[in-house]
């Protein structure tokens, strides 16, 4: 087996023995990255000299017999909406091109100081705005089952990444399902954690109420893994959560005994035949193996996904409003200000941004602000109590992750409806804050189909366990894209 | 016609917090121009704003002293406009739910008592500053992020006097509880006021003009006067007034002028701000501040007439800063005679403050020598004509009194021997006036006092020159 097929817990148990250099590692992926990156185009910025060297670092560090951390040497790539201090940070966007970020996200600082090693910044839909990663600024990036259909989004370049084996780990943000959506177009495993349980400093806003940034791995064992490094409380983010991480990997036993799983009606319904197949497989395996499945009716499933839209829109208009061509990023001048504002944000913006900041200024206009946006944030109450409802019975719900499976590339400026659709099964749990998790669970037209697990509040830990017994039930990690190596 | 004048204010304050509402940055005012700055208050993608204890904690006891009822929890709102000086495109502010609503304060106008409704008191974040060099304008973000408390009166003002009035009874509470260093001039106190004029007796709100830009006591009253008169002309030649006008202050020309009008008036599209959580307010919180607050001037214009019986004027103008009223007791505590004290301190301390343009703290008298001063005073060591020229001494070099007396010689002359010579010779001089004395002329009498004093260089005892004199004559 090749280095680039191996999952992080495998790589670290191997430099751990000292079978193999952390510096072997990472030129490992960087030559995987040469070999298929042309097809996949899921990066934005490689970074090889500062891997190199910070891998140099992590080996000389273990042989001196110092603990280099406990993600010490194993490769890690970042969605380009995490800021990175000094490393360009584009989100995706004309607008931020060129912009190096005085800051540094803490979930990145956390994962450098746990030895990780950063490979390079990875492609996604504009600021996070779209499902599918066609609206990045600079090139698609394409589903390495398929290059003809696209890897999900916003985080696509994060998924498709791991799924081609570029790299073992990567970070992405999930606001709707940016995180789960992608991860089960690929084929891989990603978590949404608990609305706060991650901080938020650094990480570029799109949806402020609904960010949060979340792990992509191979499997399970993986993303528990950098959960474990990345969580926790920070005082640059006052809504981050005074609670700290636990050992999330090591308590992950094969058992679901007892465990009672929710299954939400309308969504299975609303999943296309080959998805609800191959979820419906998953669970009757996970029945199999001791848990308690039952039906359960979650009926704001049509209003949460234009709530979403609402409050999406309209936070986003808000936090894009520094985007002025003043203090950094792009400025087209103009005669006056006004003129560069107009300039700077016509020219530095794509359509879809665009239409997500008109719309959300619509929404919080005077008039439309009642009707739209407090009517959003109504049915998010009502979201809220059917979730609050559904705990009193069960501990898990389990969903289809996306619709269907990953859909083929189109070339229009506005993407059909269907895409915006994509993310309406991981809407309700970003609206609720609810920690939720994408698990490869079977196929459907020869793609992988994702199961959704969501957990109650920070019960992260009972949310992995599942996912772990279950992936090693259905022994679909191991399966692997096939790229032609050019 | 007859006009009502109906006036409500709103006034920006400055807090004095070291750091900025929402960021570590510090505060302080006059620093190289970008240089009280960090990603959050450039509003840089990715930062995050965390809120400043102080300026809750600030905003409560402002609120407090200005009894208003605190909301249980309040939220932070974002008001969006883009505007160079704003880096967000939204300052972080408060509208549905503010910190605090519901107060009053008193003035007192010719010593009667009005009280003007506080509508609410809400924090915000300031914004940067533009600078206009030339061709450009260059913008200074050191103000961006300072925390702001905005205080909205009620349109219960009927009089420019009572606006000033208003206006200097809020500096001195803030004063009092230390949260702004109040200087209009350096902007950490602004007012914007909002001003209509209806028939007397109407019921319905006549049309308002809000004018902006008045920098201190003296423009907003001048301001206010002016706009009132021009108002009423319009009124009286059956004119209308501009609909939602804004207007500045023309500090040279005394004018008001027009800024902009309120039509193109911006949708703030205020909505909470999702980055703060809601703020809820421990009841134990507000105790505790409640509890801390100083006494705060009206408080203590009352004691001061209550335990040192000074008339309400003096009490007034003696508490109306808190470091005078704290210089007051401090000399009381060393000369306890309230009324003589206060009599010193209204009029050539007070004098001479202004004169050099210090604060009460700051004047080179400090209360013990201003105590000492009055004892020499009180044991005929010096009289009073030398008193007020030791005081200036006082203050022209800081020394205290019984240096400048010896120094200078200027002990009182209350030897009776060393007297009567000088008495003796003065009656000699001047034959005639004391031949219209003793005709029943009792001028003269004045006369021949001011003869000996000038003999003495002001040093001669006045009572014991007055008995010397009587008996010769």
């Amino acid at each position: 087996m090749e280095i680039y097929q191996l999952t992080a817990h495998e790589l670290k148990a191997l430099m751990e023995r000292g079978e193999v250099r952390a510096v072997e590692v990472v030129q490992a992926f960087f030559k995987r990255i040469e070999q298929v990156e042309d097809k996949v185009k899921a990066f934005i910025t490689l970074t090889p000299e500062q891997a190199l060297e910070q891998a140099r670092a992590v080996d000389e560090t273990r042989r001196e017999g110092r603990d280099p951390g406990c993600l010490a040497g194993i490769p890690i790539a970042l969605k380009d909406n995490l800021c990175t201090e000094g490393l360009t940070t584009t989100c995706g966007s004309r607008i931020l091109a060129h912009w190096q970020p005085p800051l540094e996200a803490t979930a990145v600082s956390r994962l450098r100081k746990a030895g990780a090693v950063i490979l390079g910044k990875l492609n996604l839909d504009e600021f996070a705005m779209g499902t599918t990663t066609q609206t990045s600024a600079f090139y698609p990036t394409r589903n390495p089952w398929d290059l003809g259909r696209v890897p999900g989004g916003s985080s696509g370049g994060p998924a498709a990444a791991v799924a081609a084996g570029e790299t073992p780990l990567a970070l992405g943000s999930d606001t709707g399902g940016s995180v789960r959506q992608p991860a089960a177009f690929c084929g891989i495993v990603g978590l949404r954690p608990t609305y706060g349980r991650v901080s938020r400093w650094g990480l570029v806003a799109l949806a402020s109420s609904m960010d949060q940034i979340g792990p992509l791995a191979r499997d399970v064992t993986d993303c528990a893994l950098v959960l474990e490094v990345i969580a926790g409380r920070d005082p640059l983010d006052p809504t981050s959560l005074p609670i700290d991480p636990e050992p999330y990997s090591k308590a992950l036993v094969p058992q679901v005994q007892g465990i009672k799983v929710g299954i939400p009606r309308e969504y299975l319904e609303r999943a296309e035949p080959g998805v609800k197949e191959g979820v419906a497989q998953a669970l009757k395996r996970l029945e199999e193996l001791g848990a308690r499945c039952e039906e359960i009716s979650l009926p704001h499933l049509e209003p949460a996904l234009v709530a979403y839209h609402i409050i999406a829109a309209a936070e986003a208009s808000s936090n894009l409003a520094r985007f002025d061509g003043l203090n950094f990023g792009l400025r087209v001048s103009g005669r006056d200000v006004e003129e560069m504002y107009c300039n700077t944000r016509g020219q530095g913006l794509g359509p879809e941004v665009k239409k997500r900041l008109i719309l959300g200024t619509y929404f919080l206009s005077k008039g439309r602000y009642q009707d739209y946006y407090l009517k959003a944030v109504k049915i998010r109450t009502l979201i809220l109590q059917d979730f609050r409802k559904a705990w009193e019975r069960f501990d898990l719900l389990a969903t289809p992750t996306t619709p269907t499976v990953a859909l083929p590339f189109r070339e229009e400026t506005f993407p059909p409806l269907e895409n915006y659709h994509s993310d309406i099964f991981t809407i309700p749990p970003s609206l609720a804050g609810l920690p939720a998790l994408s698990l490869p669970c079977g196929w459907s037209q020869g793609l992988p189909v994702g199961l959704q697990l969501i957990g109650k509040p920070l019960q992260e830990p009972l949310l992995l366990q599942v996912a772990y017994t279950l992936e090693q039930a259905i022994e679909f990690r191991r399966a692997r894209p096939i790229l032609e190596v050019s | 016609m007859e006009y009502e004048v109906v006036i409500g204010l709103e006034v920006h304050v400055e807090l004095k917090t070291e750091s900025k509402a929402f960021c570590s940055c510090p505060t302080t005012f006059g620093s190289e121009p970008n240089t009280n700055v960090c990603p959050g208050c450039l509003g840089l993608p990715g930062t995050l704003p965390a809120i400043n204890q102080k300026m809750v904690e600030y905003g409560l006891k402002t609120a407090l002293a200005l009894n208003c009822t605190i909301n249980p929890y309040c939220l932070f709102e974002r008001k969006h406009y883009f505007y160079p000086d704003l880096p967000k495109g939204y300052q972080i502010s408060q509208q549905t739910l503010p910190l605090a609503v519901n107060g009053y304060l008193s003035v007192y106008i010719e010593g009667r008592e009005k009280k003007i409704g506080i509508n609410r008191v809400h924090m915000e974040e300031d914004a940067g500053k533009l600078l206009h060099v030339g061709e450009y304008t260059l913008v200074d973000c050191n103000r961006a992020g300072v925390p702001l408390l905005e205080i909205v009166s009620e349109p219960h003002i009927n009089s420019s006097q009572e606006a000033r009035a208003y206006m200097e009874k809020l500096r001195t509470i803030l004063l009092y509880l230390g949260v702004s260093d109040c200087k209009m001039e350096e902007g950490s106190l602004r007012c914007d006021v909002n001003i209509s004029l209806r028939p007397k007796g109407s019921e319905a709100s006549g049309t308002r003009i809000e004018i902006k830009n008045l920098n201190s006591f003296r423009s907003l009253q001048k301001a206010l006067e002016y706009e009132i008169e021009r108002q009423r002309a319009i009124l009286e030649r059956g004119g209308a007034i501009e609909e939602r006008a804004t207007m500045a202050w023309d500090e040279e020309r005394e004018i008001t002028y027009p800024m902009r009008t309120k039509e193109e008036s911006l949708d703030y599209r205020y909505f909470p701000d999702p980055d703060l959580l809601p703020l809820v307010i421990d009841p134990q919180w507000i105790e505790e501040i409640k509890r801390e607050l100083p006494e705060l001037p009206d408080a203590r214009c009352q004691r001061f007439q209550e335990q040192y019986g000074l008339p309400p004027y003096d009490a007034g103008v003696l508490t109306s800063s808190k470091e005078l009223a704290d210089y007051y007791e401090g000399v009381v505590s060393l000369y306890p005679e309230p009324k003589t004290v206060s009599n010193w301190i209204m009029s050539e301390f007070l004098r001479l403050l202004n004169a050099y343009n210090l604060e009460p703290h700051e004047a080179p008298v400090s209360p013990q020598k201003m105590a000492d001063l009055l004892h020499l005073l009180k044991k005929e060591i010096i009289s009073t004509k030398i008193a007020k020229q030791v005081i200036e001494e006082m203050f022209a070099t800081g020394k205290g009194p019984e240096d400048i007396v010896r120094e200078k010689g200027w002990v009182q002359i209350s030897d009776v021997e060393a007297l009567e010579a000088i008495v003796e010779e003065v009656l000699a001089a001047h034959p005639k006036v004391v031949e219209d004395y003793r005709k029943g002329k009792e001028k003269a009498l004045a006369f021949l006092v001011g003869q000996v004093m000038k003999a003495t260089q002001g040093k001669a005892n006045p009572n014991l020159v007055n008995r010397l004199l009587k008996e010769k004559l």
